[in-house]
């Protein structure tokens, strides 16, 4: 866990004092709203439907124990007793009040966590690989690279009045689970023909109202030259990216429109003329970080009694088929406790569960917790010895969903429950899926299927990298659900294709459940994924499942 | 030939809470869409609209809602949105629904 060096937390503790400043200017009338807005941004603070929301960042998804308790305290004492955890790995908080800002972005610089740069037209919070550290397939740890980029971006001078917001992912393993291609900036680690590590550059992907899949900009950039190399693309997007139009103001909008080519030509000629100007070398300057991230002692404990249990308690085997993950050293294994109970909220965790998280991670996560982009939260190093116990614990404390990756693991923003710019409710649809599916008992027998929620053409709900993706729409005044297929979300990344007219609320479910029997009634075998599947077969049995009457009425 | 007007309510959130809040026949803030004076007459409405927006020290983002009034003057709103923000979110008990 990286600690904040005296540098960052007297910048932290100062932004804190200057938005208390604000907000009494703003309580005592010297600031209007117009002058106050683009300064609770920068802090994290939205203006939401029914109240105000804070969003904090959670650089890269990674907590301890500490942190989490505090996102615990401060959901008791200024929220509602719970908070709500993103898509960016970062929390909402859906109730807190203006005055109490301050009080909170104290009570989260005390442990060296803050609200900065999660809005606004700047370098968003990076993610990466919710496995990091622990993974199987990982080449590096992404989270060195993360921090130094966390570091470089925030107060970054030159980039706090960008175009538009700009987000970056890494991913440190072959198989993404950090949505890379979806990024303005992807980083991927991967190694060159004489095995050394190094990045390949993803540049211009990203969802939204015009959804695109980020392109190689650079196949293999040398970890030495990262920060400079990216500071050049940042650069020429700056100077070249859109501005008359908010909605072509992204970088992937800039690269789509110049043509990767010549955005290529920009960033090499704006980085010989950046490159002298950094004088350590990123991959230096990554490695003094990674001394923050050393993988903890690992200790090779027997695993035999962790299979009898395995053999004796089928709830317990159901739950570690599906929320269990290979970690790289086979006594262990990575936990992803689900926040998708049945009938739930996606994402959310009340402070009592951010406890027991706490807690579990503390005792058998070596104090490491992660937050994933799906919604669910993570212990890395678990000993699989301690398994069975931990799932007593998570099954007391309603956390012990075995459903990651299945389809009620969804993925939901919070859509017009919670969100200003929402045209339609996605939290109410995501709990009628996971409600319906639980009573067919169909879930495991369906398998690995990725369902994503919007409610909005925003698509904060990733839904056009969904295998099924929904899209809540304002359709002449009432909700309407538009389905997407065939998306993926990983190093395979597809866009879904959009099926046909929405189905109202009512018509939806019913409309999933006909799309899901003809899966099951098509698939060659139960490995068959249904996006397997749906690119083998094509759109047309599905569509058929979806539009029955459409069939009949061409016949 | 001139478009029949809407009937229309003034909402915005009030600046503390950040709840929503509507203006009333006697140009006061409430927080139940029950209380709000439906306008029936455009200059009317736009003349209440431009008093809200004036009023920074106590609320954000002043804006005209379509109305409807039945005989006894009981305000409804026209859209969906409207209607959860007079509610509140559907997953929770939180909001207006519970503590107003």
């Amino acid at each position: 866990m990286y600690i904040y060096n005296d540098f960052d937390e007297k910048f932290v503790r100062e932004r804190t004092r200057q938005f208390r400043g604000q907000v009494e200017k703003r309580l005592d009338g010297y600031l209007t709203e117009d002058e106050f807005k683009p300064l609770r941004l920068m802090n994290g603070l939205y203006l939401q439907l029914h109240a105000y929301m804070l969003r904090v960042a959670i650089p890269y998804g990674t907590l301890d124990s500490t942190k989490m308790r505090k996102l615990a305290d401060i959901a008791d004492k200024w929220d509602k007793g719970y908070g709500h955890f993103t898509t960016r790995q970062n929390i909402q908080y859906n109730w807190p009040k203006l005055k109490d800002v301050p009080d909170i972005l104290d009570a989260l610089a005390n442990v060296g966590m803050h609200a900065i740069q999660t809005s606004g037209n700047c370098i968003r919070n990076v993610t990466a690989d919710h496995f990091a550290g622990a993974a199987a397939d990982e080449i590096e740890d992404p989270r060195p690279t993360a921090e130094l980029l966390r570091q470089w971006s925030t107060d970054h001078p030159e980039f706090q009045f960008l175009p538009r917001k700009f987000k970056i992912a890494v991913s440190g393993a072959p198989n993404d689970r950090a949505v890379t291609k979806a990024h303005d900036i992807g980083i991927r680690m991967v190694r060159d023909d004489k095995g050394e590590a190094g990045y390949e550059i993803i540049v211009g992907g990203g969802l939204g109202r015009t959804p695109m899949v980020g392109k190689v900009i650079r196949e293999f950039l040398p970890r030495a030259e990262l920060l400079p190399y990216l500071e050049a693309i940042l650069q020429v997007y700056n100077l070249r990216g859109r501005r008359d139009n908010k909605y072509k103001a992204r970088i992937k909008i800039l690269v789509h429109e110049t043509g990767l080519d010549e955005i290529r030509d920009a960033v090499e000629k704006a980085y010989e003329f950046i490159k002298p100007e950094f004088s350590h070398p990123s991959d230096e300057l990554v490695n003094g970080i990674a001394r923050y991230f050393e993988p903890p002692q690992f200790n090779n404990v027997q695993t035999a009694a962790f299979d009898k249990a395995l053999e004796e308690n089928p709830a317990l085997c159901s739950f570690v088929e599906t929320n269990v993950a290979e970690h790289k050293n086979p006594a262990y294994g990575i936990v992803t406790i689900s926040l998708k109970p049945v009938g739930g909220t996606p994402g959310d965790a009340t402070s009592e569960q951010m406890r027991t998280v706490a807690d579990l991670a503390e005792k058998f996560s070596h104090d490491e917790v992660r937050i994933s982009h799906e919604q669910n939260i993570v212990l890395p190093h678990v000993r699989k010895a301690d398994i069975a116990e931990i799932y007593q614990v998570l099954k007391e404390a309603g956390l012990a969903t075995a459903n990651i990756g299945l389809i009620s693991d969804i993925i939901a923003c919070p859509g017009m429950d919670y969100c200003a710019l929402a045209t339609a409710r996605s939290i109410p649809i995501a709990q009628e899926i996971s409600t319906r599916f639980n009573e067919l008992k169909l879930e495991h027998e369906i398998g690995e299927l990725k369902i994503k929620i919007s409610g909005c053409i925003n698509a904060c709900g990733h839904h056009h990298v969904g295998h099924i993706g929904i899209l809540g729409l304002d359709k002449a005044g009432i909700e309407n659900y538009q389905i997407t297929l065939g998306g993926d979300a990983t190093e395979t990344m597809a866009l879904g294709e959009r099926a046909g007219p929405g189905f109202s609320a009512e018509e939806l479910v019913p409309a999933l459940e006909r799309l899901i029997d003809t899966y099951l009634n098509v698939r060659e075998s139960s490995q068959e994924i249904f996006l397997d599947a749906y690119r083998r077969l094509g759109a047309e049995p599905f569509l058929t499942a979806l539009y029955p009457e459409a069939e009949k009425d061409a016949a | 030939m001139t478009r029949a007007f809407t009937p229309k309510m003034v909402t915005a959130n009030d600046l503390l809470e950040g709840d929503v809040i509507y203006l009333t026949a006697d140009n006061k803030w409430s927080r139940l869409l029950s209380d709000a004076h439906v306008f029936t007459v455009e200059t009317e409405a736009n003349a209440a609209l431009e008093l809200a927006v004036g009023q920074q020290d106590r609320l954000v983002g002043a804006y005209l809602v379509d109305a409807s009034a039945d005989k006894d003057g009981n305000p409804t709103s026209l859209h969906f949105r409207e209607e959860f923000r007079s509610r509140g979110p559907s997953n929770y008990p939180h909001g207006k629904q519970a503590e107003v």
